[in-house]
Formats: structure tokens, C-alpha cells, sequence
């Protein structure tokens, strides 16, 4: 067995013992990408200096220390081109590394790449990259979700041994569910934003995506914190995540959402959803329906307030400081003819939508509105955690779905959100892991909610779960013969 | 007098001299190499996010507390969103509905010696933008070649203060804003100087009717970089409203540019051509709850301002009404009083240096009192050196000019020219002697009692012994002499 195919925990211990060195890891995840980046195209820029940086980690005193981890190209590093898979940052050079970035050096990472993904995580498919659309490793006419796609197909196709996401309305889960892979979304303020190119503030959180629970509480234990350079960072003491390791669930409560079992979903997404829930139940976990009767406004609400933040958070990208100029008559024309072309047709739609729903006149119909709702959903979960410690659904309605396939119909793809997006509004943790595959092969992804901050719990269900499940299928398409 | 009244309101910055900048750690200071005090947060950079400067809010406070405004426990930021070159994030972080300071009130004192209370609307804390440099012939943006940034003073904390429309002509908005100055100096928050762009006003003015209760239409004036520009400004607007009005015609609500070389407004954008600023919450800072607690604390922080000090001067030294004023009104002049006044006992004597030979001085040289090598020092060694008899009140003027001039102490200035006044009256007597034998016309003038011609033979007494004589012994002598 290759080592780009094993976990984060297997490989460590295999360094630590020195069975293997760090440059070995690297040399097979190299060798690995080498043969199937041209069919998967996970990533926008690889890190040349791979081995060498390999060859610099000495000390396996950390979890993640020499563990070839992917980055989202989204998120700053230093000197290290971060495109955010947009024409308009196609030569962006930050001038220093996110925090998150920062917490995996400490640790001695070693980075494989910056991962593509929808331009400014607006997107359920990767598709909308500006520069290469990513191929979902079960099958390459399908898309790997998104925004995340890249990092969750680097993941499922071991072209890294993990890899960081950002979720702002699922684009962590909603991909890791399509890839088959284990993909969380922290707390709203768990992670530090700091250095992650905002999408909308509000809603963003930076999250691990990995081939198992296990090495997910070990990429969240490392990227977890307060931060003194993002105010909206929650000054708490994370615990130890892999504590919650212990596939004991007996007397838990879990909640199915009601509203999010319904129409326009997938038969087999249900019925591997229900598999799931009775698995806990057999575990000794009570499962009961629970109704969040404010869901069905989620999806308005979110599509106001993300592309509001949104529209002023790209207003930067003006030419002025970094990335792309296209030189014009004056100024007025050279922040058009730059935006205009700098931008694709999904970010062009939202920031017009944003700026819209901001507009005088217009800011309490739909921003207010909109935050109201968002108040409403925070309360229906509060409430339905008065009962429960976690609460279930599918990650997405539907499995991967065929390129180009919703590519013209934007309400299309923003449906394949409705089940996580609500996790976002509450600012609430959240995972996905995959729970078996429907007719087609395709990945199935379960999703479990927790209570604010209380990403053990989540991590304790998800754990169970996955050994009951005992999901071993790997994506066979790798290679074109 | 025309039938018209004034009615003018003021949106003031005042640009906040903590030591880093208002959401990142980039020092605050004027002008330097340009883009030199910046970083990824007051740059804007993808992904850099702000980080609320408790000292800001602390001055902000204190102001509010000065401006006797209502303090907020819950404040919030907003954003507002607009384009342009010198905005690094094309959004400047503002407040909006909840400001940190609310209502409030600042009493002036008219030049009629009325006192008038001008209502406060509001003060708030933003980020200052960039400087632009346009390469053009008119340094405006229009027709210019090009376009330079210098992004030193992004993110500087700026308070924006807002004032009811309760100003009825342009010397009290000059009063308003000097008083206002004032303050920010005896807090401490500001280096105020408006050429400097850390004081910076826009008014609004409109006309109406005497005894009409409704507003006029109004127009926002912009660009006056002095109390005198702004007076001027508002001098000439309500002059062309006046016309205009009497003419029958309307006033077109817009802004207008000052432009103080022509000594005319000019029409900068239409009502219609207004931003929409599309405010709203700031999703990257939390609100703030101020506890009532922590106002206290800072409240106690204020140091006197110069009403109380107005108060105090006129206790505490007994000094008259208008020389407590004009001594408490700038804070350096005031602390330059009782600085001087730990030594020196003789306060009227004091105030009369002070505020005459003193800013006489100043303000033919344009300095200001803090900006001079005299000290107190220099001022209180002087006047003892007068009260003493070591020299004449006409020799300490001489010296006063010598040491304003070159920061020499009195003592060495006299030392070094030998100005000690001769009071030996035998050696005057010398003197005296002489300058009656030589001028037998001037003694008989006196005689006669031409008084006149005593002055003459004073004169005659200080030109020989180069004003050193003392001039009571000159004048005693001479009388003794004259009557013999």
C-alpha cells in the first residue's frame, strides 16, 4: 500500500516509530498526484518545493508533523499564489499566511498545494473556477461538489492525506459528501478567520476535510482557538477533540429534521440517511423526529445575507492595490472593465444581488427581513436542542451530480444546499461523513448538527457511526486506461 | 438686514492621535515616506480582518462625555460602501444607527459675549481613508494625468461630530469650531490642525424667512481648511442663497466645493448624484457593550475643560472675567499661565505680559504658544528681574524680544549686553548735570511749565546712559534739580 492512502493517525505513528520518514509520504503523495491530477485537476497551484520542504521536517513531536496536508485556495500563504480560483487574484501573492496556515507550520506540515474551488466559494460544484473544472475522483463526469471540491476530491483520490475547506453555506460538506469523504464545519468562530478571503463574514468558517472522524478531530484540534486578529474568534478553551473518539453513544439523543427528509431528495440519500439512524438507534441512541418550521425560509434568507456580505467584501478587488488591472480611459472605467472581467457570471450574480438587497429603500424588505429569519432559525434549533444532543439529515439531497448539469439553472444549485445552510445561519458545528453509496456507486453523505461549540459530541455520534458503517469503497475511476 | 436668517450645521472630523491605527497595529503619525505605516489590515488585503482599537473608543468616549452627549452602552459598527482609490476595502468601517456617542450640547460664547448652546446630533468613530496626489494642473482628480495613494494615514481613528442646525451665522460656526478644537486639545485626543487635515469641517447651510419655523433647501459646503475659510465659505453662501432668494429663485440642494483662491463655492454633485452608501452591520467586529462601569472610569479620566478652567481662573487668581476667559480658551496659553503663576504671584502683571507684549509676539510671527523657545521660565525670571530694579520696564521689552527671538534667559541676555539699570544716583546725577547745562532752552520750557519739555530731558538722561538709568531716579533728580 502506497502511503498517500493512508490516515493522518496511521502515517504518524509510522513516523514517530521512523518505520517511514517524512519524504517517503511525500514522495507517494507526489508520485500519486503526478499520475491523476490531469483527470481530477484538484488543484490550482501545486507546491514545487514539496520534498524539499519534506525532507525539513525532523522533529514528529506534532500530530501533523510531515502530514502532506492540501490548502484551499482560498485561504493567504505567504509568497504562495492564492487565486481564490479567480481571474481578479490570478497573480495574488500574499504578503502573509492565514492563521490557520500558521497553526499547521507550527506543527510541521508540509503543504501539497492550493485547492480550486467555485471562485470566492460561491458554488455547490466547483464549476465555477475560472481557471479548471475539478472532476469528482467516482466518477470523472461528475462534479465533486463544491466550494470546497478540490480539497474534498485531493482528499478521496489520497492526492494529500487531508486537506482545509471553508463552509459558508456547506461548501465543506456538501462536497466531502459527494466525495465520499469525512468533512466538518466548526462553530461559527471556533477557527480563526483571519487570512481566509471573506466570501460573507457572517457565515464563513474554516473546516478539515479527511478520510475518517479520527483524523478530522486531529486536523481540529490543530486549526481550533481563539485568535486576537479576528474579533468574531470565541475566546474559549477548545477541548480535547480526540477524547470524543469512543464510538459510544449509548443514551444520546438524536433528532431527525423533519423538514429536510421531504421533497427533492434523493431515494437512496433517504433511505441510507434512515440506515444510518438506525444504526445509532441498535448503538443505544434514542432517535425521535424533531421540526424546525423556519427551515423552508433558509434558503431566501441565506441568498440575501451571503451575496449582501459578499458584494461589499469584493468591492476591494478594484485594481487599485493587487491583482488583475485592465487599463481604461479613468478610474470610473478602469474598476468596470477590471470587474468585469476579473469576475464570473456566479460572483457577478450575487454581488448585484447583495448590492440590490442593501440598497436604500430596499435594506429592511430583504436585509432586515432576512436577519430576522435568521434570528427565527437560531431559535427553532435552540429549541430543538432543549431535547436533543444532535440533530440529523442528509448532507445533500441528491449525489454527485453530472458536470454542466445545473451549471445554467443557479436556483438548481442552490438547492443542493438546502441542508446545510441552515447550519450556517446558526453558526452551529456540523458533520459530514459518507454512509454508504446509491445505484450509481456514488458516495451518500450523513450529516450530524451540534450544539453551539460542542463539536464533541458531534465528533462522539460521528465516530460511532462510521465504525457501525464500516464505509470502505474507494473511488475506482483514478485512472483513464 | 435682510429678511433672511441663516441656518447653519456642522459635520466635523477630528483625526485621533492614539499611538496605532484604528483596526491594526500601524503607527498613527503625520505625513512620512509614503505607504511606509502600513500592513495587510489598512492595505485591505483579501482576507485581512480589523481589530477594534480600545483606545479609539476610550477618546471617542471621552469626547462624547465633553460634548455632554448621552454614551452609548451598546455600540456597533457599520459599513459603508463606496468606490474609491484612497478606500482600501472600498468600504470605510463607520457607525450608523448606533453611535458611541448620542445627543448633546456645546455652549459658545458669541463675540457679542452671548452665550449660545449648540445642540450635538451625534459623535462617532470611523477609519480615515488614504491621501490621494492628483497629477493635474488643478491638483483635482478631473482631467488629472494620473493618480498616487499613499495609504499612511488609512485607518487612522477619525470621530466624526454632527451638530443640530443651530448656528445662525458664520462667526459662531467659527466660535463653535475653535471652541471645539479647544476641547480635543485639553483631552488630549487630537493634534487638531486643520492644515494638517486633522481637523477637517463640512457645513450645511440654508435660509429661511425671519420667524419661519421650516428649513430651506440646503446645500453642504466642503473643502475649508481654516476657521477663516470657513468663514468666508459660509460668508459667501448665505450671500449667494440671499440672492438667489430675493430673486425669486430656488436653491438646488447639492454640495459644493470651497474653492478659497476664487473665494467662491462651486457645484461638486447634485442630490441625485448622492452615494448610497448601503450601510449595514459590520460582520467582521462584534458590537460593543460599554458597561456603565467602564463610562465612569473614563469619565473620571477627563481633565478640566475650559469652561471649568474659565471658572477656576477667575477663584483661583482672581483674575477678571475677560482675561479668565482669554486665558482659559486655548489650553496651552492656560497652562502656560499657571505654569508661570507657581512662581510668580503677581497675576495681573502676569496676564498683562501674557496677553500682550507675550501674544503680541505670537501672532506677528504666527506661532503658537507651545510652538515659541520661550518657556515660563524666561517670563517669571524677567518680571522678577523688573520688580527688583535690576532693569526698566523699557529694557525687559528689549530683553522680552532678544529672548523670544533667541530662548536666551533674561539673566543672560542683561549679563551679555549689560543692561543691569544704574540706580547709583551720584553717576546719574552726572549725567543729569550735563543734560541740563547743554540744554538751557529745555529747563527754561520747564520752568515755564512746559511740561512737554521734561520728557525731552528724560530722554536726553536714558539716551546717554543707554536706557539703563532708572527712570524714577531720572525724573526725581531732574525735578530736584530744575526747582533748586
Amino acid at each position: 500500500m502506497k502511503l498517500n492512502q493512508l490516515t493522518i493517525k496511521e502515517l504518524h505513528k509510522k513516523l514517530k516509530a521512523k518505520e517511514i520518514s517524512p519524504f517517503e509520504v511525500a514522495t507517494d503523495v507526489l508520485s500519486h498526484v503526478d499520475g491523476v491530477e490531469e483527470d481530477i485537476h484538484a488543484y490550482v497551484s501545486l507546491n514545487n518545493n514539496l520534498l524539499d520542504d519534506s525532507k525539513n521536517v525532523t522533529e514528529i513531536d506534532n500530530p501533523l508533523a510531515g502530514i502532506p496536508i492540501a490548502v484551499k485556495d482560498n485561504m493567504c500563504t505567504k509568497g504562495v499564489l492564492t487565486t481564490c480560483s479567480s481571474e481578479i487574484l490570478y497573480n495574488h501573492l500574499p504578503v502573509y499566511d492565514a492563521t490557520v496556515v500558521n497553526k499547521l507550520k507550527r506543527q510541521n506540515y508540509v503543504m501539497v498545494g492550493k485547492t480550486n474551488l467555485d471562485e470566492f466559494a460561491m458554488g455547490s460544484s466547483t464549476e465555477n473556477s475560472a481557471f479548471k473544472i475539478t472532476r469528482n475522483p467516482w466518477n470523472l463526469e461528475t462534479v465533486p461538489g463544491g466550494s470546497s471540491g478540490g480539497s474534498a476530491a485531493a482528499v478521496a483520490a489520497d492526492m494529500c492525506i487531508a486537506a482545509l475547506g471553508s463552509d459558508t453555506g456547506g461548501s465543506i460538506r456538501q462536497p466531502a459528501s459527494l466525495c465520499g469523504v469525512v468533512g466538518m464545519k466548526p462553530t461559527y468562530g471556533l477557527v480563526s478567520r483571519y487570512g481566509l478571503v471573506a466570501f460573507a463574514s457572517s457565515l464563513d468558517q474554516i473546516g478539515p476535510i479527511t478520510k475518517d472522524v479520527t483524523d478530522c478531530a486531529i486536523s481540529l484540534q490543530a486549526i481550533a482557538g481563539h485568535d486576537n486578529k479576528d474579533s468574531t474568534s470565541l475566546g474559549v478553551n477548545t477541548p480535547d477533540y480526540r477524547q470524543a473518539l469512543s464510538a459510544e453513544v449509548k443514551g444520546l439523543k438524536i433528532g431527525l429534521i423533519e423538514e429536510l427528509m421531504v421533497e427533492g431528495i434523493q431515494k437512496e440519500v433517504k433511505e441510507l440517511t434512515d440506515h444510518g439512524l438506525n444504526l445509532l438507534e441498535k448503538m443505544g441512541a434514542s432517535v425521535g423526529p424533531v421540526s424546525l418550521p423556519h427551515l423552508e425560509y433558509a434558503l431566501s434568507a441565506y441568498y440575501i445575507i451571503a451575496p449582501a456580505e459578499a458584494s461589499s467584501n469584493l468591492a476591494r478587488f478594484d485594481s487599485v492595490r493587487y491583482g488583475l488591472r485592465e487599463e481604461a480611459e479613468d478610474m470610473v472605467d478602469t474598476y468596470k472593465k477590471t470587474r468585469a472581467k476579473g469576475f464570473g457570471d456566479e460572483v457577478k450574480r450575487r454581488i448585484m444581488l447583495g448590492t440590490y438587497a442593501l440598497s436604500a429603500g430596499y435594506y429592511d424588505a430583504y436585509y432586515g427581513q432576512a436577519q430576522k429569519v435568521r434570528t427565527l432559525i437560531i431559535d427553532d434549533f435552540k429549541k430543538a436542542f432543549e431535547k436533543y444532543d444532535v440533530l440529523v439529515s442528509p448532507t445533500s439531497p441528491t449525489t454527485a451530480f453530472k458536470i454542466g448539469e445545473k451549471a445554467t439553472d443557479p436556483l438548481q444549485m442552490y438547492l443542493s444546499d438546502i441542508c446545510t445552510i441552515p447550519v450556517n445561519l446558526a453558526g452551529l458545528p456540523a458533520i459530514s461523513i459518507p454512509c454508504g453509496v446509491d445505484d450509481k456507486g456514488l458516495p451518500v453523505g450523513f450529516q450530524i448538527i451540534g450544539k453551539h461549540l460542542d463539536e464533541s459530541t458531534v465528533i462522539k455520534a460521528a465516530y460511532a457511526l462510521e465504525q457501525e458503517i464500516g464505509f470502505k469503497e474507494k473511488p475506482k475511476l483514478l485512472k483513464r486506461d | 438686514m435682510s429678511d433672511y436668517e441663516a441656518v447653519i450645521g456642522l459635520e466635523i472630523h477630528i483625526e485621533l492621535n492614539t499611538q496605532s491605527k484604528m483596526f491594526c497595529d500601524c503607527e498613527v503619525a503625520f505625513a512620512g515616506e509614503p505607504n511606509t505605516r502600513t500592513c495587510e489590515v489598512c492595505l485591505g488585503m483579501p482576507g485581512s480582518l480589523p481589530v477594534t482599537n480600545e483606545k479609539a473608543i476610550q477618546y471617542i468616549a471621552k469626547l462624547g462625555l465633553a460634548l455632554n452627549c448621552e454614551i452609548a452602552n451598546f455600540t456597533q459598527f457599520h459599513r459603508k460602501n463606496y468606490f474609491y482609490p484612497d478606500m482600501p476595502k472600498d468600504y470605510q468601517i463607520s457607525q450608523f444607527d448606533l453611535p458611541v456617542a448620542g445627543k448633546g450640547y456645546l455652549d459658545i460664547e458669541s463675540d457679542t459675549g452671548e452665550f449660545k448652546r449648540i445642540g450635538i446630533t451625534r459623535a462617532h468613530i470611523e477609519e480615515d481613508t488614504g491621501k490621494m496626489l492628483h497629477i493635474s494642473r488643478t491638483g483635482r482628480i478631473h482631467g488629472a494625468d494620473y493618480s498616487l495613494v499613499d495609504f499612511n494615514r488609512a485607518g487612522t481613528p477619525l470621530a466624526e461630530v454632527v451638530t443640530e442646525p443651530d448656528i445662525r451665522n458664520p462667526d459662531d460656526a467659527r466660535i463653535f469650531m475653535q471652541s471645539l478644537r479647544n476641547i480635543a486639545l485639553h483631552l488630549g485626543i487630537s493634534d487638531v490642525n486643520m492644515e494638517e487635515g486633522s481637523l477637517r469641517v463640512d457645513a450645511n447651510v440654508s435660509l429661511r424667512k425671519v420667524g419661519q419655523k421650516e428649513l430651506g433647501t440646503k446645500t453642504e459646503v466642503k473643502n475649508m481648511n481654516s476657521f477663516r475659510a470657513l468663514k468666508r465659505a459660509l460668508d459667501f453662501e448665505i450671500a449667494r442663497h440671499t440672492k438667489l432668494l430675493e430673486a425669486g429663485e430656488r436653491v438646488v440642494q447639492e454640495t459644493r466645493h470651497w474653492d478659497d483662491a476664487g473665494g467662491k463655492t462651486t457645484s461638486l454633485r447634485s442630490k441625485e448624484e448622492a452615494h448610497d452608501y448601503r450601510y449595514f452591520p459590520e460582520p467582521d467586529l462584534v458590537p460593543l457593550t460599554l458597561k456603565p462601569s467602564y463610562i465612569e472610569e473614563i469619565r473620571a479620566t477627563l481633565p478640566e475643560l475650559p469652561e471649568a478652567r474659565r471658572k477656576r481662573f477667575e477663584d483661583q487668581y482672581s483674575l477678571v472675567p475677560h482675561d479668565a476667559r482669554v486665558l482659559s480658551f486655548e489650553k496651552a496659553v492656560g497652562d502656560f499661565f499657571e505654569e508661570s503663576a507657581k512662581d510668580y504671584k503677581n497675576y495681573k502683571s502676569l496676564v498683562n505680559w501674557i496677553m500682550g507684549e507675550f501674544s503680541y509676539h505670537l501672532n506677528n510671527q504666527g506661532l503658537a504658544i507651545d510652538e515659541c523657545a520661550l518657556t515660563p521660565k524666561h517670563l517669571v525670571q524677567l518680571l522678577k528681574m523688573i520688580d527688583d530694579n535690576t532693569i526698566s520696564g523699557k529694557i525687559a521689552k528689549e530683553v522680552f524680544d532678544e529672548m523670544f527671538n533667541t530662548g536666551k534667559l533674561p539673566s543672560v541676555i542683561v549679563e551679555e549686553k549689560g543692561l543691569t539699570q544704574i540706580t547709583d544716583q551720584s553717576e546719574i546725577e552726572k549725567v543729569v548735570d550735563m543734560v541740563l547745562e547743554e540744554n538751557p532752552q529745555a529747563v527754561t520750557d520747564l520752568k515755564e511749565g512746559k511740561d512737554r519739555a521734561l520728557g525731552f530731558l528724560v530722554g536726553q538722561v536714558m539716551r546717554l546712559t543707554k536706557g539703563k538709568a532708572s527712570p524714577e531716579l531720572v525724573n526725581k533728580l531732574l525735578w530736584e534739580k530744575i526747582k533748586q
